[in-house]
């Protein structure tokens, strides 16, 4: 067999994270991802990904860019910019939202926090920690003040139902009563942090932002506590079994974003960068679809969907793998509106042969804890 | 350690004579703890022959799918059908119940050309 080599993201010096001795101490292969040289599995992806369906699971997502934006003009910049709505956030609640280019592209999906009246973050994707500072320097006005905090702020997740009995022996103040997509000050050993009960896997958890010399600390102390170290792949598994996008796979700066079918994060009734072509409903012929496949045979990005009655090709793979959760492959892909309907029988060119499958409609996984009440979990 | 009673190639399949002449064939420890979690093994039909140096089976793993290359050329006599249900197996004992398939009609002096334990783990030492 041929072992693919781990080379470098062409010629880029690779960055690491303030947790990168922590992974080396325990074992974990490294790979490049987003100008950073990450973990992508411990002990193994599969028993990582369970951990965070069934336990708790720890990530370092501190390659992620943290912008901190501020003034009485901050508001309207933001409501300018993202395709969710702004005016509405209250303060201590977050939003999913895109940065649209202005022929309606995704530059990069982001979390927005609402810190105070006048006070954001926003979180994004490390590989588009560049192309979204200069978008929102070039776009947001004089009085807004904007800072990339990417390198004050360290981040780590930690997700699954045991996250929240971790989480309570380690904050200082009561995290009960946190609803989902909401976040608070805390403190950690006596410091602020930032306690914010979102994720990536579908499941219960949190994702804390804190200064970067307490990331070894909490790493090690939810470790300590039973949590299991995960790397990217596990990460890709579970938002790939909740049908959640990645830019570079469902997002990019080149197809209209209303084709990913974010209606959750694109508001219908407002202006924003992009606007007219992310409503423009001309411009959709293509839809992000699941497809449940029969087998544990992945589809893999690239490949070529073909409708089953007549093999004639309806659109392309962007994401596939084998879901842990489901003991089956799953893919998303996007497909021509006009002839993909949930529900029908499509088949994937995979190389030498052809992988049968189902379009269906995301999450695939359906049993996620991430909206539940937190007391259900409360020790 | 690696079994001595079998030969390997560089691109880490191992290959074992069993007394009935029949040559069995897998992959290495190392092999599989690249791949990472198997989650599926295609295997060839029973009666296929196989050239030497051709594909002869695909192991999957979350990440990716790799080829695996017939070490010798031969006819294929079985296949391991537990790995149908349970491709971990490959990750949990990639030299005894991890097993792919078994050739016939296969020449032994063409697997004695092949690396030994030593002169393979030596090519793994190399590629650190």
């Amino acid at each position: 067999m041929e072992i693919k080599s781990r080379g470098n993201e062409a010629g880029a010096e690779l960055r690491r994270t303030p947790l990168y001795r922590q992974h080396l101490r325990l074992g974990a292969r490294m790979a490049p991802f987003g100008g950073f040289e990450m973990p992508i599995q411990y002990r193994g992806i599969v028993e990582e990904h369970q951990a965070a369906r069934r336990q708790a699971a720890l990530f370092d997502t501190c390659h992620m860019g943290e912008f901190h934006l501020s003034g009485t003009t901050a508001v309207a910049d933001l409501q300018r910019l993202l395709t969710c709505q702004v005016e509405t956030l209250p303060v201590g609640r977050c939003r999913y939202g895109l940065l649209c280019n202005e022929a309606g592209g995704v530059i990069d999906d982001l979390l927005l926090y609402r810190l105070a009246t006048d006070e954001f973050m926003l979180v994004g994707n490390s590989a588009r920690r560049q192309p979204d500072w200069l978008w929102l320097r070039r776009h947001v006005g004089r009085q807004t003040r904007l800072l990339d905090q990417s390198e004050e702020i360290a981040k780590i997740d930690l997700q699954g139902p045991a996250a929240v009995p971790i989480a309570i022996r380690l904050m200082g103040e009561p995290i009960d009563n946190m609803v989902f997509y909401s976040f608070r000050k805390n403190r950690y050993r006596d410091r602020e942090i930032l306690l914010s009960r979102t994720g990536y896997t579908g499941e219960i958890g949190f994702e804390f932002y804190l200064p970067v010399d307490l990331a070894e600390p909490l790493w090690n102390d939810c470790l300590e506590l039973g949590a299991a170290p995960a790397g990217l792949g596990a990460r890709d598994t579970l938002r790939l079994e909740m049908g959640m996008p990645l830019h570079g796979h469902e997002l990019s700066e080149n197809r209209v974003a209303g084709e990913a079918g974010l209606g959750r994060a694109i508001a219908a009734d407002k202006k924003f960068v992009g606007s007219d072509k992310v409503h423009d409903k001309s411009l959709l012929k293509q839809s992000l679809q699941g497809i449940l496949l029969t087998d544990r045979r992945a589809a893999r990005q690239g490949q070529t969907v073909l409708r089953a009655e007549d093999e004639r090709e309806i659109g392309t793979v962007t994401s596939g793998s084998f879901a842990p959760s489901l003991g089956r492959a799953v893919a998303l892909a996007y497909l021509d509106r006009e002839t993909a309907k949930v529900g029908d029988r499509i088949l994937v060119a995979a190389g030498r042969r052809r992988l049968e499958g189902q379009v269906v409609e995301p999450p695939f996984y359906r049993k996620a804890t991430g909206r539940a009440k937190l007391a259900r979990f409360m020790p | 350690m690696l079994p001595t009673d079998r030969k390997y190639t560089k691109s880490h399949e191992w290959i074992k004579i069993e007394a009935d002449g029949t040559a069995t064939i897998g992959i290495t420890d190392y092999a599989q703890g690249e791949l990472g979690d198997i989650t599926f093994v295609e295997l060839p039909e029973v009666g296929e022959r196989k050239p030497a140096g051709e594909v002869c089976a695909e192991v999957e793993s979350v990440k990716a799918a790799s080829d695996i290359y017939a070490p010798v050329s031969g006819l294929v006599a079985a296949v391991n059908e537990d790995l149908d249900g349970s491709p971990e197996l490959v990750n949990q004992s990639p030299f005894e119940q991890g097993w792919l398939l078994r050739l016939s009609e296969v020449d032994a002096s063409a697997a004695d050309q092949l690396l030994d334990a030593a002169a393979y783990e030596a090519t793994l030492r190399e590629a650190e």
